[in-house]
């Protein structure tokens, strides 16, 4: 991806010149190549990869080719199993996310203004927030068993942390400035909540929310190899047990492209007014 | 102009002292202060504002014009000394006071009505405060712009939205500190006409903290010069000349002068 990125951006950089322009119209007229380009590479190295695979370079069960990958691809999709397991994931992760999102704004906030709570619990924040969600694995199976329970609590430690810390520090670094002026006002306590706090952290917040859920979408994978009989991560893990390499690379394909729409979704978050501010700052 | 002569604020003996919190001081004069030792800021400060008056605090940089504006505004508490407003103690900050700060007092989050509408909204019903927005938007020019969040506006329009916020209210004092300071040398010209009409109209008492001389000459009813730090009153002077002032001719002129030599420049350079 970043390869590609590059590439286009010397095709862009190219077309910049030749025009003279670099206003951001240009640009997005030159937008055509630098769109072509990713695909062209993609199809070139779908090409080579099958091609090579043709001619016997590498046996195909270890790394089969695409055409086996799309015929494995139709297979799944027909029996249903790849949109009941992608299903199963989706909701471990929502479930984990939204908990984690709930309560690691709702302590941040809290801990943000309470200065003496903070410094009581800084240092143990501080202390678990480095320990991947995955060492919690032993523990998870133990106290949730196997199934959604376990699943949704690695989850919800991946993104709890970092909801949490981002939160905290967003409210620290409200300007005094806008205290001051609720105060001047006369704002209530659920006022300096509703009309300074929650809004100046929301930029933050929904960044972190951002980071926090890609985290979560990659330890739902690992969460779903051990503690539970179904979602993309099982699919990988029990096809790899079967040597079915074309299923393993079907259910990776899955998880990117999830992945990267959950992304898209969640960066609207970051496109309406009362949050633009942050990310638009001159 | 004749104001009946009410005392609307009084600052009586106020003292303010810091708690030096660098570990090397922050300029030459507090050379072997450390960390921990007191700063002397406000040394007994005693002043009478009328009603409607509009008063210049000058002085150089770092004398404590802001801390002693935010004193008397509520925010930050003296060391010792009172003051009172309307006979009454001011221990905090009022909704019928408002302080216009140095830059950046709108809510970034909120648009320009919504912004405009946080004083007011107490007010009973949206059509009075629609009503009440509009007016003071007029007022400082800024119709058509109510929907833009504030990093959408030039730094002048900022400063006149933050204005027409406090305005809404309807306060009775006004406070500014060095509002015009982050501006552009035309826009600042615009809005110091645009404020001197405005007190004509609305007959407000303001406090306005400035280190520009040409400023408070232009604008005050009175102006006070603090010395430096610890500061006291070093002027406290009526300016009783119509507007629009010619700074550069009369009586004007030779304060302008003696105001240069007391804050340490030459008038000409």
């Amino acid at each position: 991806m970043g390869e590609n990125s590059r590439l286009c951006k010397f095709f862009s950089f190219a077309q910049v010149g030749i025009s003279g322009h670099r206003t951001r119209v240009t640009i997005k007229n030159v937008a055509s190549p630098s769109k072509i380009c990713p695909l062209i590479i993609f199809l070139l190295m779908l090409v080579i990869w099958e091609i090579t695979s043709m001619v016997g370079m590498y046996d195909s069960g270890t790394l089969p080719p695409p055409s086996r990958v799309i015929k494995a691809f139709s297979e799944l999709a027909s029996n249903g199993i790849l949109l009941r397991y992608s299903v199963a994931s989706l909701f471990r992760v929502t479930v984990g996310f939204y908990l984690a999102v709930f309560l690691g704004m709702s302590i941040g906030v809290l801990l943000g203004v309470w200065q003496r709570g903070c410094q009581m619990f800084h240092a143990l924040i501080q202390f678990l927030r480095p320990i991947s969600p995955l060492a919690w694995i032993p523990f998870a199976l133990l106290w949730f068993g196997i199934g959604d329970g376990s699943a949704i609590f690695l989850i919800f430690l991946s993104s709890f942390f970092p909801m949490l810390f981002s939160t905290i520090v967003a409210v620290k670094n409200i300007p005094r400035l806008y205290f001051q002026t609720g105060a001047n006002f006369g704002f209530t306590k659920a006022e300096f909540f509703k009309l300074v706090i929650f809004p100046a952290i929301l930029p933050e917040v929904v960044t972190a929310m951002r980071i926090s859920l890609g985290v979560a979408w990659l330890v739902v994978v690992a969460a779903e190899m051990i503690a539970v009989k179904s979602g993309l991560g099982y699919l990988i893990i029990d096809s790899r047990n079967a040597l079915r390499m074309d299923y393993v690379i079907v259910a990776m394909i899955t998880i990117g492209v999830i992945g990267l729409t959950i992304d898209k979704v969640i960066s609207q978050l970051q496109k309406p007014g009362f949050v633009r501010w942050k990310f638009e700052k001159k | 102009m004749e104001y009946g002569k009410n005392n609307k604020v009084v600052v009586d003996d106020v003292q303010m002292e810091f708690v030096e919190r660098r570990k090397v001081p922050r300029s030459e004069k507090d050379q072997g202060k450390k960390q921990g030792d007191k700063v002397e800021v406000l040394k007994s400060i005693t002043l009478n504002i009328y009603e409607g008056e509009f008063v210049c605090i000058l002085g150089p940089s770092g004398c404590g014009k802001s801390t002693l504006l935010k004193i008397i505004a509520g925010f930050i508490q003296p060391t010792s000394g009172v003051i009172t407003i309307d006979g009454h103690r001011v221990t905090g900050p009022r909704p019928n006071n408002i302080f216009v700060f140095q830059e950046g007092g709108l809510f970034p989050w909120l648009t320009v009505y919504e912004n405009v509408a946080l004083g007011i909204r107490h007010l009973a019903t949206e059509e009075e405060k629609q009503e009440r927005v509009y007016e003071y938007l007029e007022m400082v020019d800024l119709l058509g712009f109510e929907n833009h969040y504030p990093h959408m506006l030039s730094g002048g329009m900022k400063q006149r939205a933050e204005i027409a916020r406090a305005l809404a209210v309807k306060p009775e004092i006004l406070y500014m500190d060095e509002p015009f300071s982050g501006l552009d040398f035309l826009t600042r010209l615009h809005l110091r006409e645009e404020l001197i009409n405005m007190h004509l109209y609305i007959q407000k008492t303001i406090l306005f903290v400035t280190h520009d001389i040409d400023e408070a000459i232009q604008l005050a009813d009175r102006l006070i010069v603090l010395s430096d730090r610890p500061s006291e009153v070093k002027m406290n002077y009526e300016i009783k000349e119509a507007h629009p002032r010619d700074i550069n001719t009369g009586e004007l002129r030779s304060i302008r002068q003696q105001l240069y030599l007391s804050l340490g420049v030459h008038y000409t350079l």
